[in-house]
């Protein structure tokens, strides 16, 4: 089996992220229960005209996928797949209320033909007149997960040898208002410092798109190795700690091996247990970050997660408003990132230095 | 590479029938599941014909002895149906006892409840409960509950048309990786007005009876359907000494990078996706028995899947057919319900016919397959293409 590396990172988040020269040194703070993403400009990806046609979604995956593709220094792939929990909801949105407000008269194609799924993974592979494998994942908070696996596996066994594979979430206004009646979203305004002790149900919605260049060839901009990948529709709070055991015994890994603990809080009150059970518990003597209270939740946010990791692994600094406690390693060489979404669709993903 | 994946049971639920047995009943008699649309209340039902399964959402909680405060879309209860016959087919008791996973596919997800309540979710409480069935990952949760798979490998994808032959070409690799030692994998997607209204603007739905590969065709009929297979590694057929229905051979994937909605003219993305298949399965295009083709009747997919099997199988082009005269295009379940037909069609030594074909297309001179025929086949290869350029092939065999 050939081993798996990241080769390039790229993403647009909340955060001032797409310029991969820096790391977080300019922090945006917010005071609300929605972010949406710091735009990169997109003008310099896309054709103008191209780009009025595309939904925040399409456009924030095409240039990310761009950047990624730019810096691991290849033309074409031989996959791209992507993962989106939600899918393209501006145009979803669009389509379904001109459905019920023109009682099904007076419709146009548009919005109803970029409302599929793939049509994110679709799009770059026109842009890159890409022929090869294009899969789309859309399984909640594992979809990136899923799409990660999918590459892993196909670069393992040497059906592939580069691979685009990214998450992108845009936020619809329908959705954001319909998933707030259902407290999913915080009932009140909270920033950067605040979210993760807010004792409130729900979290910050934002959107995103964090993309990766895959290879089973190892390169020069090479971030980290991609050692495993798991993830779990169900599993209960008590079951957390023995399953990161047995999945660090499968990897041949101790506790005592892990360097680095991303953990997804996002400040549901009702969720994160989940994680401080781990960050209280078997992690306790680990050092740990978390990136949530920058870039709020969505479905594949957690791929902003293994952004993060894949940097702090290469440049070998973390910053600070990242650090959950005040245990430092020296070098950060093994990097474990476990995620959930409200107690379901788990994930554990492995990196090490490269 | 050539060793073919197991499939040890399946499951159906479509216009033409509740269950595997009815569903093959209907496609050796002929008999078509197209009418007007009866279960959506729908400005367009005079102008269109759908493949629909006549239950009401009503009668399908009651099949499924769902609680009154469930939150199923109609796709997650078809699918489930279907998910369930599978399993019972596969006969099995004990879940626990091997790695078992879902991939399912689907395009619609909850679409159907979101857009009866789309408005009414911001303040009637009632319906609020269908939030959460809206995103595309809750049907293949609520497969997950029934069956009561807990702590596994358990994915969607949405790949428009082609995504249940994507899900089985999925499962067919985690199975030959090791990384499970059983699969369920399939699709689900329900009528919808989304769909309906969807495909209307693109005018590509036909106002009477789909006539795939015909000069004269129209247009797609939607439709709606759920099906399942389950894949079992060697290991666990041996162990449990399972009957074998047949083998997931060879996939593949490709895009058509051509245009969002539309095949290319000459189909590079299905011939290159049925190259990869034949590749993955070690055959030649000579040692297919039949093709279980996409066959939309869209005046583009005929065209350019017909064109690329030209590219693929030159003067020998094995007998083909479409079947979506029986069912309608049922988008993410067709790679899923087609596959269980090349199956039976392996199991039955049998071509289905392509239904309502009259006059050969002016651009080649390929006609499909159109009585029943009786011929021993050992491999059967099926086609899905999709939006966004999404080619696959899934080759199925006897043999393994």
């Amino acid at each position: 089996m050939k081993k798996v590396f990241i080769n390039s990172i790229a993403s647009i988040s909340s955060q001032k992220t797409f310029d991969n020269s820096v790391f977080l040194n300019e922090i945006i703070d917010y005071n609300n229960t929605v972010i949406f993403a710091h735009d990169p400009d997109y003008k310099q990806y896309i054709p103008p005209a191209a780009a009025r046609r595309m939904a925040k979604g399409i456009k924030m995956g095409v240039v990310a996928s761009k950047i990624a593709m730019d810096e691991a220094g290849i033309e074409t792939v031989d996959a791209i797949i992507t993962g989106t929990g939600m899918g393209c909801m501006i145009d979803s949105e669009k389509f379904v209320s001109a459905i019920i407000d023109n009682n099904e008269q007076y419709l146009t194609p548009t919005s109803f033909i970029q409302s599929t799924h793939n049509t994110v993974a679709g799009q770059i592979a026109l842009g890159m007149e890409c022929k090869a494998y294009n899969f789309t994942y859309v399984h909640s908070a594992i979809s990136f997960e899923s799409a990660l696996l999918d590459a892993k596996m196909q670069l393992e066994n040497d059906e592939a040898e580069h691979i685009l594979v990214g998450g992108v979430e845009e936020l619809g206004e329908h959705t954001t208002k319909v998933h707030r009646t259902i407290n999913h979203i915080k009932p009140e305004a909270v920033t950067i410092s605040t979210v993760l002790n807010s004792k409130t149900e729900g979290a910050v919605f934002s959107e995103g798109a964090n993309f990766f260049a895959v290879s089973n060839e190892k390169r020069e901009s090479c971030y980290a190795e991609l050692l495993a990948v798991e993830t779990y529709n169900t599993l209960q709070k008590e079951r957390v700690s023995e399953t990161i055991e047995y999945f660090l015994e499968e990897n041949n890994l101790k506790i005592d091996n892990i360097d680095l603990v991303v953990l997804g809080n996002n400040g549901d009150v009702e969720f994160d247990s989940y994680y401080t059970q781990l960050s209280e518990g078997m992690f306790r003597q680990t050092q740990q970050v978390f990136y949530k209270h920058l870039v709020g939740e969505n479905n594949t946010v957690s791929a902003f997660g293994i952004w993060l990791a894949s940097k702090i692994i290469k440049i070998q600094s973390i910053p600070e408003i990242l650090k959950i406690n005040s245990i430092a390693t020296s070098e950060v060489k093994t990097v474990l990132c476990y995620n959930q979404y409200r107690g379901q669709n788990h994930s554990l993903v492995l990196l090490k230095k490269c | 590479m050539s060793k073919g994946v197991a499939i040890t049971g399946m499951g159906i639920i479509s216009a033409i029938g509740n269950n595997v047995p009815e569903n093959y009943d209907a496609l050796i008699n002929g008999k078509k599941g197209i009418t007007r649309v009866d279960n959506i209340d729908t400005i367009q039902r005079d102008e269109i014909m759908v493949g629909e399964v006549k239950f009401t959402n009503d009668e399908l909680i009651a099949q499924l002895n769902l609680p009154p405060e469930n939150n199923y879309s109609r796709t997650a209860m078809l699918a489930v149906i279907a998910a369930k016959e599978a399993f019972a087919n596969a006969e099995i008791t004990d879940i626990k006892k091997h790695r078992t996973g879902i991939i399912s596919g689907t395009s619609v997800g909850g679409m159907d409840m979101t857009e009866k309540y789309y408005y009414e979710y911001l303040t009637e409480k009632p319906f609020q409960k269908y939030i959460e069935s809206h995103h595309a990952g809750d049907s293949t949760q609520k497969i997950a509950e029934q069956l009561g798979i807990e702590e596994s490998l358990v994915t969607t994808i949405s790949t428009a048309c082609s995504s249940a032959a994507n899900a089985i070409m999925l499962g067919a690799r985690l199975i030959k990786s090791g990384k499970l030692d059983r699969v369920l994998v399939g699709g689900a997607d329900c009528l919808s007005k989304f769909t309906i209204n969807g495909f209307k603007t693109l005018m590509i739905l036909s106002d009477t009876f789909n006539t795939p590969f015909d000069e004269n065709r129209k247009g797609l009929n939607l439709g709606e359907a759920a099906a399942f297979l389950v894949l079992e590694s060697d290991e666990v057929v041996k162990v449990e000494n399972k009957k074998v229905l047949a083998y997931v051979k060879g996939y593949g994937n490709a895009n058509d990078a051509f245009h969002q909605t539309a095949s290319s003219d000459n189909g590079d993305g299905a011939t290159l996706a049925m190259e990869k298949a034949l590749k993955v399965a070690n055959l030649k295009p000579s040692e297919i028995d039949y093709i279980n083709a996409h066959g939309t009747a869209t005046g583009n997919n005929d065209l350019s899947e017909g064109r690329a099997i030209l590219r693929i199988f030159g003067e020998n082009v094995p007998e083909f057919s479409s079947t979506k005269a029986y069912t309608g295009h049922t988008l993410a379940a067709a790679g899923a319900i087609e596959a269980i037909y090349s199956v039976l069609a392996l199991q039955h030594n049998v071509i289905f016919p392509n239904l309502n074909f009259k006059t050969p297309m002016k651009e080649f001179s390929m006609v499909p397959q159109t009585e029943l025929k009786q011929k021993v086949l050992k491999t059967v290869l099926s086609n899905s293409l999709g939006f966004g350029g999404n080619c696959s092939t899934v080759i199925f065999s006897k043999e393994a």
